[in-house]
């Protein structure tokens, strides 16, 4: 009888405690990621909608894929020349992140607000893999977790060659902003 | 009882932890690789060609939305003119353009050739786009159609009308980029003449073009360019008309030296009037140069 009574108790509870868990897992398909690139000739920026993420805020594990072809350009030889020239991206389609949020907490996400965040992990853009350190923000908003972060890139570090001519419209380092907005991983 | 509740107390907790666990300690980066697999469907083959020329020819290319190109196209005389000509470059025959896309699929154009005094007009549609990714278009078409008006004042007794001055081009451009550096491009023409000099000359000449591009570095590409008269009277006393180069591609810029035996720059011109040998010295050395201007806006 009391057997019985501890095969519900657990069956019960492992019902119930399944759904109850807060999600820890979350993702999107349609982050975005900005560049801007400013020099007293001209500005560059550009606008990818197409970044695909998924956080863990467990683990602190967090990865993301950046089509390269997806960055849109007010220019449409800007974006032919991005893609063609800089980043090659038939050659190299995706930039990635995977990497590790350090020193991070995920019950600090339920004092509400961006929680300040740093991620450690490997960069690859170009087919060049760097190890960088972002910091940026995680915050809770409803069941989406929002995750912004802005760094900046040095084109030289991942061999993206600005040739001599177009030196003075194309800044050496490029700013970059990261605006996830993921939703929950359904739990397999 | 106590026991129990214990027991149960730390099998329920270990099934919480476990349990989603599991699904937890799954790569995340495998899971997101299947999730931006999606992402990365079909996206647009781009820079097939760099200019909207190949050399003399039209490209699959068209400015994209908002964008004016401005076209200074330039033939020098035959090499073979002799050094009193020096080698051709006292003469020139000139072209100048302007073409405007309306939105990333449709553009037009107008132009003016000093050979024959001659306006001309089009409209370029992509009809297709070469794409990557699941379901993807493997080449692309674009529809050309042009027109030629010739401003030459007739002789004072001459009989022809206005419209005797109008030549019409249609051509289907199918192109595939096979890889970032090589190009290829199959033209299927009609070139319609309002008018011809003699009975025997077709008002309907058909031809067949092939065009390729190979990038040699990023910015420095090698052209070809070839159109086959199909047979008639036109292909019994003119030729098909070759033209190599290259490319040279600088910011907004795009520069195309090349060597061709037509010294037309559009279509009526190189195609059904190509008189020279290419291999007997008829060679006309030319250039391209365009310039891109953002007029309008694009979607952000």
């Amino acid at each position: 009888m009391q057997q019985l009574q501890l095969v519900w108790v657990v069956l019960l509870g492992w019902l119930a405690a399944a759904p109850a868990q807060s999600p820890t897992r979350f993702f999107t398909r349609t982050g975005t990621i900005r560049f801007f690139s400013a020099t007293p000739v001209e500005d560059i920026a550009a606008t990818n909608q197409r970044v695909a993420a998924a956080v863990d805020v467990t683990t602190g594990q967090l990865a993301f894929t950046v089509p390269m072809q997806e960055f849109q350009f007010p220019k449409k030889l800007m974006q032919t020349h991005f893609n063609e020239n800089y980043v090659e991206s038939e050659k190299y389609p995706k930039a990635l992140f995977a990497g590790q949020l350090v020193g991070f907490q995920a019950a600090a996400l339920d004092q509400g607000g961006p929680q300040p965040a740093v991620a450690e992990g490997d960069l690859t853009i170009h087919g060049v893999k760097r190890h960088v350190r972002v910091p940026g923000t995680l915050e809770k908003q409803g069941n989406r977790l929002l995750v912004n972060a802005k760094f900046a890139v040095e084109t030289a570090d991942y061999n993206i060659e600005i040739p001599l001519l177009v030196r003075g419209h194309i800044a050496k380092t490029v700013d970059v902003t990261v605006a996830l907005a993921c939703d929950p991983l359904p739990q397999p | 009882m106590k026991r129990i509740f214990t027991l149960a107390r730390l099998a329920l907790g270990l099934a919480a932890v476990l349990v989603p666990g599991l699904a937890r300690a799954q790569d995340l980066m495998q899971q997101l690789n299947k999730l931006s697999a999606d992402s990365l469907r079909l996206s647009l083959v781009q820079a097939t060609f760099k200019g909207t020329r190949v050399i003399n020819g039209q490209s699959i290319e068209t400015p994209g939305a908002g964008t004016l190109v401005f076209l200074i196209s330039h033939r020098f005389g035959a090499l073979n003119s002799g050094a009193y000509n020096f080698f051709g470059l006292d003469q020139a025959t000139i072209r100048l353009g302007l073409e405007y896309g309306i939105t990333d699929r449709l553009a037009v154009g107008v132009g003016r050739s000093s050979m024959e005094k001659t306006f001309d007009g089009f409209a370029k549609y992509r009809l297709l786009r070469q794409s990557t990714g699941a379901g993807a278009m493997p080449l692309s078409v674009t529809l050309l159609a042009t027109t030629a008006l010739t401003s030459l004042e007739f002789q004072p007794q001459s009989e022809r009308t206005g419209v005797s001055r109008l030549t019409y081009t249609y051509q289907a451009l199918l192109a595939r980029k096979f890889s970032p550096s090589l190009s290829v491009q199959l033209m299927p023409t009609l070139v319609h003449r309002n008018y011809v000099d003699l009975r025997r000359d077709q008002n309907n000449v058909y031809a067949v073009g092939a065009a390729a591009r190979q990038k040699l570095t990023k910015r420095f590409a090698l052209t070809g360019e070839y159109y086959y008269l199909l047979p008639g009277a036109t292909a019994d006393n003119f030729r098909n008309s070759l033209a190599l180069g290259f490319d040279i591609e600088t910011g907004g810029h795009v520069f195309q030296l090349h060597v061709t035996n037509s010294p037309g720059m559009i279509e009526k011109f190189f195609i059904p009037q190509t008189t020279g040998n290419f291999f007997k010295g008829d060679i006309f050395f030319g250039f391209n140069i365009s310039r891109a201007f953002q007029l309008g806006g694009r979607r952000p």
